[in-house]
Formats: structure tokens, sequence, C-alpha cells
């Protein structure tokens, strides 16, 4: 039998230094990528509140004052108070709704027993693999023949069933919850509903937050669907919206107000990100390697 | 506890408000698309059969679709590999015991959150031949292309530009290192394996299931490819980032051939089942998952 020689504490100067040295490569690579990721953002910024010959100026880094008319000459001459607010709508009743839709599908997959359930749920995880796009031409003829097409309902009620992806999170959180709760609560007189609201929920808070966050980006950040069913200036959602300050629509080329559009536009997602940012963290983890 | 059979169906209640939107919005016109596919229908009038032209038509009389089939494998091929090994070594740096973790980690996370059209917007500017990107390369010696007018600088431009977007690989595979118990690792040191070997014979293994995820993800998400080809390059130039959706957007969406546009659709979609049906095939041989018993 041959036992490590030396103890491992003892080291010498050179290895040391190695490690040290290493160790400053790390921070430096780190650092420098974090800056190098960061900076597109800080143009952003930037842009956003500079006057369009101070984007001409190569001396000029940081504009001070900040031109703040950018975001009012936006928020007044073009519609984007409504961008927001058609935004704003489809996010909330797709956060809202269509999380809670999710959490009752999802316990019925992972608790009842039905005939075809197991049928039914590999169709669901099926039809993740499955893109819109493939069904784009079809489904937008539906939303035609519904006298949906230039208005929001072809981007909330699709969303109202859940999301297949979302109603997978929650399943599998739930099938971490011992079914000895549920039975629990069931010789106390609760109700299947009443088991979902009072046992499952409390204790998924953080899988329903993760499906919360999820769904707030989804729907915020989605063009294509917005792109194809809407039309008119005042119906448009904020990525859509963004589309008319490069195509010319307004005779205007200013990078400063699309950028002070952009920044409209990316801001709740950062202010949400900061806030939630375990939950987009722990959504992928909790589903990716498992899945 | 006695079943009646009223309980016996009631869960299929629960997921009712899914399988009525899945019927309505997704199997019916997945079937519809099929038989879309083979007429000739423009949105209005009424569509005629013709059989299989639209897919003969597709392979043999549309240098567009075969350009962005094409176009499609190149950014793949680059896309793909490129994406996940930074974010692997993205990764590695930040699983090493570094003061300001979060921080860094916030950084390389929050542009792939935040990916859309307002960034699309952003990167044309930083892609102007005097842009950030070429002040950049500037700085070490290169005169930069001008990246969005050039029809062999402009696909690298957006495998450039989807590079900033390597957050959430780069979640995944944190995750798993993460998951990686630290008693291999010592018992590698036991058996007298450097960092190198570590590295190869323990770390690389562990992550194989991680590393297959994000191939699968990232190969399906290629295929999709469409904001930022339609945003910063529209396509061009000469279409040389003309995307297999783009090409489908505009032949359903502005030329309204949705007939011939469905079998784009139906073909992309045989495309990313073959993708993937191949790599699940192919994973049994390099991928490890712990726990597994060897056949």
């Amino acid at each position: 039998m041959v036992y490590p020689g030396k103890p491992i504490t003892v080291r010498s100067t050179s290895v040391r230094v190695m490690r040290a040295l290493v160790r400053a490569l790390f921070y430096l690579l780190l650092i420098g990528g974090s800056v190098m990721y960061a900076i597109p953002f800080i143009y952003m910024v930037r842009w956003s509140f500079m006057t369009t010959s101070q984007v001409y100026d190569p001396d000029l880094f940081w504009p001070f004052p900040p031109a703040w008319e950018n975001y009012t000459y936006v928020w007044q001459h073009h519609p984007v108070p409504w961008w927001l607010f058609n935004s704003f709508i489809v996010t909330f009743i797709g956060v809202t709704v269509g999380t809670f839709v999710s959490c009752v599908v999802a316990y019925g997959f992972a608790r009842l027993d039905f005939p075809g359930s197991r049928v039914i749920f590999m169709v669901l995880l099926s039809t993740m693999m499955l893109p819109l796009h493939v069904t784009i031409i079809p489904v937008v003829i539906i939303f035609r023949d519904l006298g949906w097409l230039d208005t929001l309902w072809p981007l909330i009620v699709p969303g109202l069933g859940g999301g297949a992806f979302y109603i997978f999170i929650l399943r599998q959180f739930f099938m971490t919850i011992p079914i000895e709760l549920d039975e629990a609560a069931r010789t106390d007189g609760a109700s299947r509903l009443g088991i979902l609201f009072r046992v499952i929920l409390p204790l998924s808070k953080p899988a329903i937050a993760t499906v919360a966050a999820l769904a707030f980006i989804g729907n915020w950040n989605d063009f294509f669907l917005p792109l194809i069913v809407l039309n008119s200036p005042d119906r448009i959602t904020l990525p859509v919206g963004l589309r008319y300050f490069a195509a010319g629509q307004y005779m205007e080329q200013q990078h400063t107000l699309q950028m002070a559009v952009a920044m409209i536009s990316v801001m709740p997602i950062i202010v949400v990100f900061f806030f939630a940012q375990r939950q987009f963290v722990r959504g992928i983890t909790l589903t990716g390697i498992k899945g | 506890m006695r079943t009646t059979r009223w309980q016996r169906w009631s869960g299929l209640l629960f997921i009712a408000p899914w399988l009525i939107t899945f019927i309505w919005f997704t199997l019916g016109p997945f079937i519809a698309s099929i038989i879309l596919s083979l007429t000739n229908y423009r949105f209005i009038g009424l569509p005629t059969w013709v059989g299989l032209d639209n897919y003969v038509r597709l392979f043999t009389d549309d240098p567009k679709f075969i350009r962005s089939v094409i176009n499609t494998l190149y950014y793949t091929a680059v896309h793909v590999p490129g994406i996940m090994i930074m974010a692997f070594f993205v990764a590695i740096l930040l699983n090493q015991k570094v003061k300001g973790q979060p921080i860094y980690r916030t950084a390389f996370y929050l542009p792939s959150v935040t990916a859309g059209v307002a960034t699309a917007y952003l990167w044309i500017l930083l892609l102007q031949p005097n842009g950030l990107v070429n002040q950049f390369l500037g700085l070490v010696g290169i005169d930069g292309p001008n990246w969005l007018t050039s029809s062999t600088w402009a696909m690298p431009a957006l495998i450039l530009m989807s590079f900033w977007g390597l957050g959430t690989t780069m979640i995944i595979y944190l995750a798993a290192l993460q998951g990686i118990p630290q008693h291999l690792y010592e018992a590698a040191s036991v058996d007298g394996a450097g960092v190198v070997r570590k590295m190869w014979h323990v770390t690389v293994p562990m992550m194989t299931p991680a590393i297959f995820l994000t191939a699968v993800l990232q190969i399906i998400g290629s295929w999709q490819v469409f904001t930022q080809a339609l945003i910063v390059t529209n396509g061009g130039p000469r279409d040389s980032t003309l995307f297999i959706l783009l090409h489908l957007y505009r032949t359903g969406f502005e030329y309204f051939q949705m007939g011939y546009a469905s079998a784009i659709a139906w073909v992309l979609f045989v495309i990313i089942l073959v993708f993937t049906i191949l790599q699940f095939g192919i994973a049994r041989r390099w991928v490890y998952y712990e726990g597994a018993t060897e056949r």
C-alpha cells in the first residue's frame, strides 16, 4: 500500500507564485469579458441621451447634460405610449393568466390519472419541439377568419391554455411534492382544487416565480407573431414599433431616437431581471439538466 | 378510496384549457399546413390542388430556398460550436472561487435575456464601418471590414452578434459544473491527475448531459433564426444572410404564396426533426448519465 508522501500543505514558492498568476489571469479574463459584454448596453444608454450632432463628435464620449429630449420627443411625436400599453397588456395577461392556467394543467398531469393522460403528456412534450413557425400560415388564416388581424387577440388567446414548457416545468416540480400531503388534505375534506390551492401552490412558489419570469420575457420580447398579425401604428407592440424608426415611415433615420425607444423596451426586462435573477437561473437549472 | 367514473375523468377537466388551445392553434394548423402545402393557396380566393408541385419547385426551381438552407447550415456550423466553447470557458471561469461572481454572471447573462429587436438595432450601430466593433479590432491592429454591406462579412457579423447571447448556455453549464461531486476531483487528485487531466476525465464526462442538451437547443434555435436576419441585414447583401425562416416569412406574408410557404414550413419541420432525432441517436455513444447502467 502506498500512501501519499508529503502533506499537501507544504508548497514551494514557485507553486504559490504560479497560483497567484493563474488567479490574476482568471480575474483579468472575467473582468475584461464582463466589460466587453456590458459595453453594448452602455452604448445604448449613451446614444439615447445624445443629440444628433453629438453622435458625430469623436471627442465626446458621455453626453452631459443628457439629452432627455429624445425620450420626450418619441413619447410625444410617436405612438410609443400605445406600443408600451399594448406590450404591457399582452405581457400582463400572459404572465398572470398564462402562469395560473399552466399551474392548473400541470396539476392535472402531475396528480390525476385519467384515461390517456400519459399519451397526452407525451404529445405536450413533443409540441415543445414544434416551433410556431411551422404552423404559422394556417394559424394566421384562423386569426383572419376570426377577425382578429390587427388586434391583440392573437397574442393573448393562444397563451390562455398555458404554455407547454411552463406546464412541463411546473409538473416536474409538483411531482417532487410528497403525495402524502395531498392525502392528508383529502382526509381533511379538501377537494382537488382545494389541494391545488392550499397544498401544492404554496409549496411551489419558486417554480411559479420561474414560470412567471420566463413568461414575462417570452411575451415582452415576442416579435415574429406580432410582426405578422399587427399593422396599425397604434396597435403594434414595442418590438414591432422599433421597426418604424428604421423603415423610414416617419422619414427619420435618427439613431438617437431609436435608441431611446430601444431603452424603453429593454428597461422593463432589466428591472425584472434584477429582481428575479434567481428565478431565471433556477428555471434553467430546474428543467435544463434533468430534462 | 372509491373512484367513481366522474373522478376518473375529472383530470381531463384540469388539462382542458391546454387541450383546447392545443387542438385549436397547434394540432389543427399542423394538419392544415400539410394540406395547404399541396395547394397554391394565396390568402384570397380558393386553393387549387397542385399535388407535390410546391416541393418539386423548392428543390429544383428556387435558388433562394437552396441558398437559405446553405446559409442556415453555415450559421449553424460556426455558431453552435462557437457559442458552446465560449460558454463552457466562461462557465469554468465563473465556477472558480472569485470575488464578485454575481456581477460577472449578470454581465454575461443579461444580453441573452434582452435579445430581440432593440438589441438588434443596437448592433447595427456597433457594426458600422467606424463602429465599436471595428474600433476594438483597430486596437489590436486589424482593419475591420464593412460588415453589413459585404456579402462575405454579413454572416460572420450575425454570428459574432450571436456570441453576445451565450448566457443561457453558460448558465446551463454553470449549473452542471456545480453539480459535479467534489469527491470525484479528490479521487482524481489521489490518482495524481493534474488540472488538465481532471478537466478531461472528470469535468467533461460529467458535463456531457449539459453539453448534449445545449447542442440540441442551439441547433433547433439556429434553424429558427429570424429577428437578427430581418432587422440587421434583411437577408442581404445579395441573399448572403437569407435564412430559411426569413424566406418563409417573405413567401407567405409579403408575396402571400401561402401554399408554397407551407411547403417551406414543412421542410423546415422535417429538417429540425431529423437533426434532433440524429442527435438523440448519437447521444447514446457519448453522453454519460450518472446512475445509468452500462449496456
